[in-house]
């Protein structure tokens, strides 16, 4: 039953090939979950959840409150471990954005792009803050940001990082109607070119690439919460 | 780096089943049927060697009657260090086989090793009084007891601190190695800095070598007393562990039917 | 790496970063212990080796909690650990902006400190020498405290907790390394120890570190 959660295409290789962001149709691109578990605080909230994720193509999460479409990503993304299943996915080719947009309050739009570029050894931190209308506000320290101008400045750091594959997470919460179709022109862009994206959100971006899955049917049932471990104790 | 990392733990997930399953309940028959026997004969080991030690043996021509201490104070010593070193294993077998037993074990032995170095250490400071005239010396041993008391300490509220039963194990694993290293390196620090105060520990007394065959045989059932009373206390603690997770664990499915 | 060295470094020194809060401790440190115990210089400098070497420790202390809690919060931690740097090198990164923020300043200020407290002649090289070869084992355990306690909301007594007994070995060398120093002999064999743990720590600790942040972001 409890089958081994991994990242199974070697990433040492295809490191390489997933710096520029020109070269990303020659990546690994996809992603695909079978039967996945996974798990909040210790009590399992989906499980069997299948899905797949090709280059090029958007999959929109649904579902109300609570059913775990947080823990589903991060689950994906690596952050934590599943219960059971698996998640195939070059690794290096994830990247994740969520409520947390990791900016520094203290330093500029600019300077917080740059360092993660750099992390990622990426460049292309000027197209990135064109691309989310950026550019004037450039060297405003992140504190001075309103909540949706900092919003913005995390989704352009998904640009920066040069990852095919993005993990966003509510990703258009504290946009206005004008930042959510600039935000869906630039996943167009990126889909465009071959990159995939697994969206958690309640608003429609009207992207023709999109499909939408449902993860209600996923709900673990109430015999198996809790995990392997529970089961033994209770 | 990162992934590779996760390998193993999904090699350990999928290994567990087995162990689990049958595991907390097996533990909890089986100490049910052994405690009663370990108590009864901890009870008996100690009373035997208290008895005998101090009634039934001579005075030392230098210490008089108050070397009868040594009955408490060396096996609570010895429990102290043993006891630490359990956790260290049990933490080990928790990390590499993921077996909550052994966590729960070595979550249980913490206080219960946490109160023999209290009794190694109150003891050695009524023995140390009327012998070294001070009730505390800054001698390498109690110095390291003392650093030992702090280790316990940190582990326990590391434990209590963290409301995630299966982060609270990892962490204190992580903990409990790192702290074994430390504990080590500072045991040996303490005497190199001790030397340097008092040129030679001129306080310290080397047990073993001093004590006379008549003090040796009822110190060897104190001891063996000890560590039957020290497994009898952990295997009872790590029942009240389990039954306390089977509690946790029903309530999280209440809350969630 | 290095821009995350970069990055941690700008925002320690930009405002609200916490800079100098260490060294005004050790000052404080410094300024109370003779208030304390009295303006007896044979005291003083009998005692200063340990009260700087005790000063510098706790001042450490006192940011450590910082290392991970402001990027655990704003969610940068989740990010560098799936960033294409090991998780370990983001420890032993932030351990070393912290040493440079709080660790060397207080080795270039001790001496002013060992003045106030009549440290004898002799004892200031071995001071200095001695707080730059521990400090930064000091760093590094207390980055392993702090990836522990990451997770808690109010980890702060805790860290010290966990952290003090671990940082027993390291005061009991340095400050035996400048004791032994004034008084003329043995001090390099203190030192060579001193600088053992702070290279074993430097090498393992990261290890430790990592798994606990991996822990506590699950």
């Amino acid at each position: 039953m409890g089958g081994s959660v991994s990242h199974d295409l070697p990433h040492r290789h295809s490191r390489s090939r997933c710096r520029c962001r020109s070269g990303i149709s020659g990546c690994v691109v996809g992603l695909t979950v079978i039967d996945l578990a996974c798990a909040r605080g210790g009590v399992t909230v989906l499980a069997g959840v299948r899905l797949t994720l090709p280059a090029g193509r958007a999959l929109v999460l649904r579902g109300p409150n609570g059913i775990g479409k947080t823990t589903l990503l991060r689950t994906v993304a690596g952050l934590q471990p599943a219960v059971s299943g698996r998640v195939q996915a070059d690794p290096e080719s994830l990247t994740y954005a969520a409520h947390a947009d990791g900016l520094k309050a203290a330093l500029t739009a600019r300077e917080n792009l740059a360092f993660w570029a750099a992390v990622h050894g990426q460049g292309g931190v000027d197209a990135a803050l064109t691309a989310l209308n950026l550019t004037a506000l450039q060297d405003r320290p992140a504190q001075h940001l309103s909540a949706g101008q900092k919003r913005r400045l995390g989704l352009a750091r998904l640009l920066v990082t040069g990852r095919p594959v993005w993990l966003l997470d509510e990703p258009t919460v504290s946009l206005d109607a004008a930042s959510v179709a600039l935000f869906a022109e630039v996943l167009r862009g990126h889909l465009a070119q071959g990159g995939a994206a697994l969206i958690a959100t309640h608003v429609d971006l009207a992207l023709d690439e999109a499909a939408v899955l449902d993860l209600t049917a996923f709900r673990a049932q109430s015999r198996s919460h809790g995990g392997a471990f529970d089961e033994a104790f209770a | 780096m990162l992934r590779s990392e996760r390998e193993p733990k999904g090699a350990w997930l999928s290994g567990m089943s087995l162990w689990e399953y049958a595991n907390p309940r097996r533990f909890l028959q089986t100490s049910a049927r052994l405690l009663p026997w370990l108590a009864g004969l901890s009870a008996l080991c100690l009373a035997t060697g208290g008895i005998w030690g101090f009634f039934f043996t001579p005075d030392d021509f230098r210490q008089g009657s108050t070397v009868k201490i040594i009955y408490l104070h060396v096996p609570a010593a010895m429990m102290a260090v043993n006891g630490w070193i359990m956790m260290l294993v049990t933490s080990l077998i928790w990390l590499i086989r993921r077996h909550h037993v052994s966590a729960l074990a070595a979550k249980a032995a913490g206080p219960v090793g946490l109160t023999m170095t209290m009794i190694a250490l109150v003891t050695g400071a009524l023995w140390g009084q009327p012998m070294w005239g001070t009730w505390w010396a800054w001698d390498p041993r109690l110095t390291s007891f003392l650093i030992l008391t702090l280790f316990y300490l940190g582990y326990i509220a590391l434990w209590a601190a963290v409301e995630d039963p299966d982060t609270a194990a990892d962490l204190t694993s992580v903990l409990c190695i790192v702290g074994s290293v430390f504990a080590v390196l500072s045991r040996y620090a303490v005497n190199f800095w001790s030397q340097g105060l008092h040129q030679g520990a001129s306080l310290s007394l080397d047990k073993e070598k001093n004590v006379a065959d008549v003090f040796y045989l009822p110190l060897l059932v104190c001891i063996a007393g000890f560590v039957l009373l020290f497994v009898t206390l952990v295997l009872l603690r790590t029942g009240t562990e389990i039954r306390a997770r089977r509690l946790q664990s029903l309530l999280a499915r209440e809350r969630m039917a | 790496m290095t821009a995350l060295l970069l990055r941690d470094l700008r925002l320690a020194t930009r405002a609200g970063g916490g800079f100098g809060l260490g060294l005004a401790f050790f000052l404080l440190v410094a300024v109370l212990v003779p208030l304390g115990v009295g303006p007896e210089p044979a005291l003083l400098a009998r005692i200063a080796p340990g009260i700087l070497w005790v000063g510098a420790l706790l001042a450490c202390l006192l940011s450590l909690d910082r290392i991970f809690a402001l990027d655990f919060e704003d969610g940068s931690m989740d990010l560098l650990a799936i960033a294409p740097i090991p998780l370990e090198g983001v420890v032993a990164v932030k351990a070393l902006a912290h040493w440079l923020v709080t660790g060397l300043p207080l080795t270039l200020l001790s001496p002013v400190l060992g003045v106030l407290l009549h440290l004898p002649g002799p004892g200031y090289v071995w001071l200095v020498l001695s707080l730059a070869l521990g400090t930064p084992a000091l760093s590094m355990i207390g980055a392993f405290g702090a990836a522990l306690t990451v997770g808690l909301k109010r980890g702060g007594l805790l860290l010290s907790l966990l952290v003090l007994p671990l940082y027993v070995p390291t005061l009991i060398y340095g400050a035996e390394a400048v004791r032994r120093g004034v008084d003329g002999q043995g001090a390099p064999t203190a030192l060579l120890l001193l600088a053992g743990l702070t290279a074993g720590a430097a090498a393992l600790l990261p290890f430790a570190a990592a798994a606990a942040i991996r822990v506590n972001l699950r």
